[in-house]
């Protein structure tokens, strides 16, 4: 089936199985800062955008995502530079395999909450694991970044 | 090369067609049409539940995504994301936001921006936390061929005949509310969880992931309901009926025991909790 997505404000088209999910269309087609994890919509990872709403790429079908625009990390690349620098002040990653889609759901938490307490800091991203850091550090980094008005 | 990935990738479903369906009847008929057909809501669980489908039938656009409040009631459509529920201000709102609350606790945001409450419903999973909660609101559920049945019926029930979910209604009775989900962490399914309401000196409790579906505990609910004061006995004697009246098991995450425990202990503070009672 042809699916049309505007990834990253560009628009594109691909043929696409039925059976196929976002996440294996965005791979095949080289968005690779799109990561696997669990496969089964628990890790994380695979999370992009879906008109601004962060979602596992995992679990959406590609041709129900068609018509609808997608982000990836590349295209908040300011925010994501800005985010890591904290990120790397703060010691708050290792292996940096969750940091994309890490960036997209700090960057989606940032758009719908207006000054977060911690508590909703934690729970916005309660679904994006980290096998490296803890937390700590990346609470910290988070919490700095959402201060930075600049 | 990922080996393991190869594997599971075998396991996943097969999808033959997916179809966006322009109306209610066109999606109802072409359901009809073979045992292989059917509709997609949101379709977190799909890979994880379906092998094979003729037909996968997309209904998102029937106008079923809107949450629309009248002075009686609220009107979920099927296929609203569960993280619209949880940030609607009427639903934070009603029952002492226990719906919100539910509904946070399932796993993250990313994922409660595609799974669907018509999915949840539809889905009749024993581990759900959402449907313990509906059940005390008195949630009612619209279907294209069967009308308007109540949810706890549809549990009951194990009717096979092939139908579409339109929307689910929440009563707004002045009630307060008590939810509880327990887990061995964060992410996890429950091992037990207790949600009760109380309006009009009227209590509804109903337990689930016991591992079983949700499920009213009527017996206890009669006993609390004919009692004309609220003592410390009447709250230990309604949650023993409620442990002895609802079938408890064991599983990989708990024993019936751990549960019946947990639940005796959840359903005493629940009813302090919305009777407002103080010894």
């Amino acid at each position: 089936m042809k699916i049309n997505l505007v990834i990253n404000n560009i628009k594109k088209e691909f043929n696409v199985d039925p059976s196929e999910y976002l996440l294996d269309t965005l791979r095949n087609n080289h968005y690779l800062s799109v990561k696997r994890g669990c496969d089964s919509t628990s890790c994380g990872v695979c999370t992009v955008l879906l008109d601004g709403k962060p979602v596992p790429s995992c679990s959406i079908l590609s041709v129900r995502a068609t018509g609808h625009e997608i982000t990836t990390v590349e295209g908040i690349q300011k925010e994501a530079e800005k985010l890591s620098g904290y990120f790397g002040l703060e010691g708050a990653d290792q292996c940096g395999y969750c940091n994309p889609s890490m960036a997209l759901a700090v960057y989606a938490l940032k758009n719908e909450l207006e000054n977060p307490t911690d508590d909703q800091i934690r729970e916005y991203l309660v679904g994006n694991l980290c096998r490296c850091t803890g937390y700590v550090s990346q609470h910290k980094a988070i919490k700095k970044y959402l201060g930075d008005k600049a | 090369m990922n080996y393991l990935f190869e594997i599971e990738r075998t396991e996943i479903m097969k999808v033959q067609q997916y179809y966006n369906a322009s109306s209610l009847e066109e999606a109802y008929q072409m359901l009809l049409l073979s045992n292989k057909n059917m509709i997609i809501a949101g379709g977190a669980w799909l890979k994880l539940s379906v092998k094979s489908v003729d037909t996968l039938l997309g209904l998102e656009h029937l106008g079923l995504d809107e949450i629309v409040e009248n002075k009686a009631q609220i009107e979920i459509g099927s296929m609203v994301p569960l993280r619209q529920i949880e940030t609607n201000p009427a639903l934070i709102e009603l029952a002492s936001g226990i719906l919100p609350f539910a509904i946070h606790n399932v796993m993250g945001v990313p994922i409660r921006n595609v799974a669907t409450l018509g999915g949840t419903v539809m889905g009749k999973y024993g581990f759900s936390d959402i449907l313990t909660a509906l059940l005390v609101m008195n949630a009612r559920l619209v279907f294209y061929h069967l009308g308007e049945v109540s949810l706890e019926e549809h549990l009951n029930s194990s009717r096979k005949d092939k139908d579409i979910l339109l929307k689910i209604i929440i009563p707004k009775s002045k009630m307060s509310g008590f939810f509880k989900k327990v887990a061995i962490t964060a992410l996890d399914f429950a091992i037990i969880n207790v949600a009760l309401s109380y309006s009009s000196d009227k209590i509804m409790i109903s337990v689930g992931a016991r591992p079983a579906l949700a499920s009213l505990a009527k017996e206890a609910m009669a006993y609390f309901n004919s009692q004309s004061n609220i003592t410390d006995d009447v709250i230990e004697t309604c949650a023993n009926i409620v442990i002895n009246e609802l079938s408890f098991g064991s599983n990989s995450r708990s024993s019936a025991e751990y549960r019946k425990n947990l639940a005796k202990v959840y359903i005493s503070r629940g009813l302090k909790e919305v009777t407002s009672y103080e010894n």
